[in-house]
């Protein structure tokens, strides 16, 4: 991992991505830098998802650089899964492991990539489970948790990785309104800890609250980039404009 | 038509005694198909189709054709090469029993590397991807997600093809093999009554269904217990 704090955790140039004749990154430039929390937002289609899913490499892009903790990454990279498990990603539909109860999800990957022993990884799953306000359904199967008790289950999971970076994608789209709170708030206070993050969202609430950057995408590029303050106030780009008028009316 | 009852349960002791062979006949070909059938189901799901046709080419020729022809191809095709005849493997390979078994794995490797493939298809993306964001290697996605769910979904049909190979290895009969329905044809060609005797091996294959059906239903309970709300 990059040595000095001003370094970028995360290098984005010129990246494009492409499938088939569809291009859904056409350019993308971003740095992060450690501890940073962005939040990206944009159109349905605009590649949001297609971005965050190139910087740990669930899809591969075909233009430009991606720069992940000092490690750039391409066909090469050796040891992607070591890359990965540095970088935690919770997805819109969970995706916990059905057949495992919480806490063997939790305990996976700690056991399998860290090697951990079995009562190391249940204290370090018990621990996270605690953070995400859910240690009584350790012993219970996914289906038998809320939608917003399995998205901080997922979000405990990653973070039994000790992750340097996390990436949200659409975390409450998923979610009952009165499960959402619960689950902005475990990401709220992930953020106060320090946490770098990479948001996609348009919880706008959240996004005033704990971005350092808002980052509005269309047509898979970065239309506009801005601290809250100023990305709600003057958005200078039109597509902007007319987004935001149509998300903060409905 | 009239049935002796009396017949049918007096000729039961007898029949019993082939299901020591139709058991062995099932359980190590369903066995060794099994095994295969993990290979041939990677194989043919291999997005490279020099390992993919191969595998599609096997399977649509084992299921394409009767099991019948397949174990007599065996049992009197082997004996044609001569590889086979001096290979030190002949004096196994010239037994009914192995020749059985060779033909009923081939066969069992086939049906159940295509339901293999359709668990391991079934298995949700996201899960996977799940595993890789977590940095777990492609052998733990394999052997810690793609698996375990994918033996879920393949019970169904595998309790089937359990059940079909089962009343498939009454074909062992033909190559002179005394399992249930060979005893229960040498009984019929004693007493001349086919109607009694057969009943009575309906009836015992009938029993051993029935353990396979209580297995598949205790497979299926332990494999669903997390779908349990
Ligand atoms: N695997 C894929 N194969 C083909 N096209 C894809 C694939 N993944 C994404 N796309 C296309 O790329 C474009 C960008 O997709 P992406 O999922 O990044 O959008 P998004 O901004 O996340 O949208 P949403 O808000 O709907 O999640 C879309 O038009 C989508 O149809
Ligand atoms: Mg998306």
């Amino acid at each position: 991992m990059a040595a000095s704090e001003a370094d970028p955790i995360i290098l984005a140039e010129k990246v494009t991505k492409s499938f088939g004749s569809f291009r859904a990154l056409a350019g993308v430039d971003l740095v992060v830098r450690r501890g940073q929390k962005i939040v990206v937002c944009g159109p349905s289609g605009s590649g949001k998802s297609t971005l965050i899913r190139c910087i740990n490499r669930l899809e591969e892009h075909d233009g430009g650089r991606i720069v992940v903790g000092g490690i750039e990454l391409t066909a090469a990279v050796k040891d992607i899964d070591a890359v990965r498990s540095e970088v935690g990603m919770v997805f819109q539909q969970f995706n916990l492991f059905p057949h495992l109860t919480v806490i063997e999800n939790l305990m996976l990957a700690p056991r399998l990539v860290r090697k951990m022993s079995k009562p190391e990884a249940r204290e370090l799953a018990m621990h996270y489970l605690e953070r995400v306000h859910i240690p009584e359904q350790a012993a219970k199967y996914p289906i038998q948790l809320s939608g917003g008790q399995q998205q901080r289950v997922a979000i405990a999971r990653s973070l039994c990785m000790k992750p340097k970076i996390m990436l949200f994608d659409e975390p409450t789209s998923a979610l009952d309104p009165e499960m959402i709170k619960e689950v902005l708030d475990v990401m709220g206070e992930l953020a106060a800890e320090g946490m770098t993050m990479i948001v996609v969202t348009h919880e706008m609430g959240f996004a005033r609250r704990v971005a350092d950057l808002v980052v509005f995408m269309d047509k898979g590029e970065i239309v506009e980039m801005a601290p809250p303050s100023v990305f709600f106030a003057n958005p200078t780009n039109e597509r902007t404009k007319v987004f935001l008028s149509q998300i903060l009316t409905h | 038509m009239s049935f002796d009852v009396a017949l049918i349960l007096q000729s039961l002791p007898q029949i019993l005694e082939g299901v020591g062979l139709t058991v062995q006949l099932h359980l190590i070909s369903l066995a060794a198909g099994t095994l295969l059938a993990v290979g041939l189901a990677l194989l043919r799901i291999s997005p490279n189709p020099a390992l993919s046709w191969p595998a599609l080419v096997y399977i649509y020729v084992f299921r394409g054709t009767p099991m019948l022809v397949q174990v007599a191809i065996v049992y009197y095709g082997l004996a044609q090469f001569e590889m086979v005849r001096n290979s030190p493997l002949w004096p196994t390979l010239r037994e009914p029993f192995w020749c059985a078994i060779i033909a009923f794995t081939l066969n069992v490797t086939a049906y159940t590397a295509e339901i293999l493939r359709g668990g391991i298809q079934g298995v949700d993306r996201g899960l996977l991807e799940a595993g890789k964001s977590l940095g777990l290697s492609a052998w733990h996605r394999f052997t810690r997600i793609t698996i375990p769910i994918a033996m879920r979904l393949s019970i169904p049909a595998y309790g089937n093809e359990m059940i079909s190979l089962l009343k498939g290895t009454a074909l062992a009969s033909m190559i002179t093999m005394y399992d249930v329905t060979g005893v229960a044809r040498t009984i019929v060609s004693r007493t001349f009554a086919p109607y009694e005797i057969f009943i009575s091996a309906a009836l015992v294959y009938l029993a051993l269904t029935w353990v396979i059906q209580q297995g598949v239903k205790f497979a299926e309970r332990y494999f669903n217990r997390h779908l349990r709300k």
